[in-house]
């Protein structure tokens, strides 16, 4: 059997395949969100973080060979980033959310300024895990070539799931972003956790983008990304700030974004843009639904400026 | 009055700092400053031509700035300027086909008001689920950017195509007689008068007006205006309406004034270097006139400043993203400038 033969089992082996691919950056973005929501502080600029990531991640790899270099170099840009969004928004009475508006601009317009030069050349790539060499089925050995950063990812949900609860350094960044007032009291430094917490939150963002150049699509050019850094925002919100829950919530996106071009594959065309905006309704839809009123939401941080 | 001078004093040593940090960006990727900044100058403001593009390129600014300011003015942060811009362009595009056949001006006005009904009802949306159900305005809108260019596109891809043009995909073009010209002598379309008229209009609503002033009591303490019985459901949806038209309008003046015709055109990030220019005026319509010259005026150099030093075009968004920075930023310094602080204590 080829994958043309296997027909509507090829559109769901597609969407499998592709939740698993499509899910890693979405995952690594909202669990930098997560930990920066929870310490209190919004960053909508994650956007321009994830394209500095996959820019800088693309360009080291073709300067030194070496992809997981890459990936280094991405996850110091993000940390930088993350860096100059708690520096501004550590000042008094400066909106965060705006702030974070300001550095997708900014982020976005630097990645293409120093990316220029890395839109030709091919950098090495990452490495896959070939997970289906069971099978004969090419669609289904396709599908199975995972990339090691989705089980980091997957590991790093749970050891944040843990952590956060159970440490020392998750207590804090979790007293802080429920009542800044009682932790500044306690002798915690409120503005100190929330730049560490943002500037590891950038880092996230940061590998995502390396994923995104380096591994799927695995390739440097505009419109690379499309909004999975804004979109982590309205996932939090969705995973309840649970990171283990925004494993499950990245999964569901990835499959909703790989379902055009696995529908293009048996023929079903015309409806191209219309099923590439399904991640955007859905997270909208998804935001309805778990939206309230009346109450805060069941697990916010007590700081956060978005529920207010 | 003091006021005033302290906002145009930190605005401008804002400015200045962007524009300074700027220079070692561009010192460190090896280039002059001053060469820039003097080609700058020339792309934007220097000629007469050159102004006429910046005016062209303001005309829709201020209109996609007003889509952030009033709803600011409600305590709303509504960044779906794009978004809202997009549907208006589709929707006046629809009205001007299906309306064919109407005198000129009339054509032209219901194009307009097409455009800006499309905006409103967009903004609204995110209105109306804001006060139903909670859902946070800039998630909302800025979801609804991403949606409004996929319908864009896939209406012009597919249902309303004009497949007698080959060489672009666009969609059918309204009738030549509702498109508008220039203003005699100016040499600027009519949208840049609309814009202009557009904050005046929202200036003096919101100031003026039993119902600005409730926004603004809303704006101020959500809780009071519940307290004291405002409406707060319409009025969020009114100050979301109002805006979301004013970007619907650009889309339209788009339309009507430069393309005739949707299509991917419309994204060029007016509804996101709108979102710059609200906050460079302090979310003040008034102001929003003169930074939405500034703000085009920087895009509108981007070509040149391109050719000459075989800049990525990118260029001008890392300055706005510095000079948006360097802003909100500066919003630390209020009160705290001695000059200021000792007037007023005297006063």
């Amino acid at each position: 059997m080829t994958g043309t033969e296997l027909g509507w089992w090829g559109v769901a082996l597609a969407v499998a395949g592709g939740a698993i691919r499509v899910s890693t950056p979405y995952l690594f973005v909202s669990l930098g969100e997560t930990l920066t929501e929870k310490s209190g502080r919004v960053n909508l600029g994650l956007e321009g973080t994830l394209l500095m990531g996959a820019m800088s991640g693309y360009g080291a790899s073709y300067l030194t060979g070496s992809p997981w270099l890459g990936v280094l170099a991405a996850a110091a840009s993000g940390a930088l980033l993350g860096l100059l969004h708690a520096a501004v928004s550590n000042l008094p009475r400066v909106n965060d959310i705006a702030v974070g508006i300001a550095l997708f601009i900014f982020g976005t317009g630097l990645a293409f300024f120093l990316g220029k030069p890395f839109v030709q050349p091919q950098a090495p790539r990452l490495p896959t895990l070939a997970l289906g060499g069971f099978s004969d089925v090419p669609a289904i050995r396709a599908a199975l070539e995972v990339s090691p950063l989705f089980f980091i990812g997957i590991a790093l949900a749970f050891v944040m799931h843990w952590a956060l609860p159970n440490t020392r350094w998750g207590l804090i960044v979790r007293a802080v972003g429920d009542n800044a007032e009682a932790a500044r009291t306690a002798g915690y430094p409120v503005n100190l956790t929330r730049t560490l917490a943002t500037a590891l939150g950038g880092v996230f963002a940061g590998v995502a983008g390396a994923f995104l150049s380096l591994s799927y699509p695995g390739t440097w050019a505009e419109g690379l990304s499309s909004g999975q850094g804004l979109m982590a925002v309205a996932l939090v919100i969705f995973a309840r700030w649970n990171p283990v829950h925004c494993v499950w919530v990245s999964l569901l996106f990835g499959g909703a974004s790989a379902l055009g071009p696995a529908l293009q594959t048996v023929g079903v065309t015309g409806y191209y843009y219309l099923t590439g905006a399904a991640p955007y309704v859905l997270t909208l839809a998804l935001l309805i639904a778990s939206s309230s009123r009346r109450h805060r939401l069941a697990g916010a941080p007590g700081e956060l400026s978005i529920n207010r | 009055m003091r006021a005033r001078a302290e906002t145009a004093l930190i605005t401008a040593g804002a400015l200045a700092l962007a524009f300074a940090l700027f220079g070692l960006f561009l010192l460190a990727n090896r280039l002059n400053p001053l060469e820039v900044y003097a080609v700058l100058w020339l792309g934007g403001f220097g000629t007469s031509f050159s102004l006429q593009a910046t005016l062209t390129q303001a005309a829709p600014l201020m209109l996609t700035a007003l889509c952030v300011a009033i709803p600011a003015r409600a305590g709303l942060l509504v960044i779906g300027g794009e978004g809202a811009l997009v549907a208006g362009g589709v929707c006046a595009v629809l009205a001007g086909v299906a309306a064919a056949g109407l005198p000129a001006a009339v054509g032209t006005a219901l194009v307009c008001a097409a455009g800006a009904a499309a905006g409103g009802a967009w903004i609204a949306m995110a209105g109306a689920l804001k006060h139903r159900r909670g859902v946070n305005e800039t998630i909302s809108t800025l979801l609804l950017n991403y949606i409004a260019i996929a319908l864009l596109n896939h209406l012009v891809s597919g249902p309303i195509r004009d497949h007698t043009v080959s060489l672009k995909v666009t969609s059918w073009s309204i009738p030549q007689p509702y498109m508008v010209d220039a203003i005699p002598g100016v040499g600027v379309h009519w949208g840049l008068a609309l814009g202009v008229l557009a904050c005046l209009a929202a200036y003096v609503l919101l100031r003026y007006s039993v119902p600005g002033f409730a926004i603004a009591v809303l704006g101020g303490n959500a809780r009071a205006a519940q307290l004291v019985g405002l409406p707060i459901g319409r009025l969020t949806l009114l100050a979301c309406a109002l805006g979301g038209a004013a970007a619907g309008l650009a889309g339209a003046v788009e339309i009507v004034a430069v393309h005739g015709a949707a299509s991917s055109s419309l994204v060029v990030g007016f509804g996101y270097a709108g979102i710059l220019v609200a906050f460079l005026a302090r979310q003040n319509p008034l102001a929003i006139v003169f930074f939405a010259f500034l703000v085009g005026g920087i895009s509108a150099s981007g070509g040149l400043m391109q050719r000459r030093f075989d800049m990525p075009d990118a260029a001008t968004q890392v300055l706005q993203g510095m000079i948006f920075l360097c802003v909100l930023g500066s919003n630390a310094l209020y009160g705290r400038v001695r000059m200021f602080r000792v007037a007023r204590a005297g006063a």
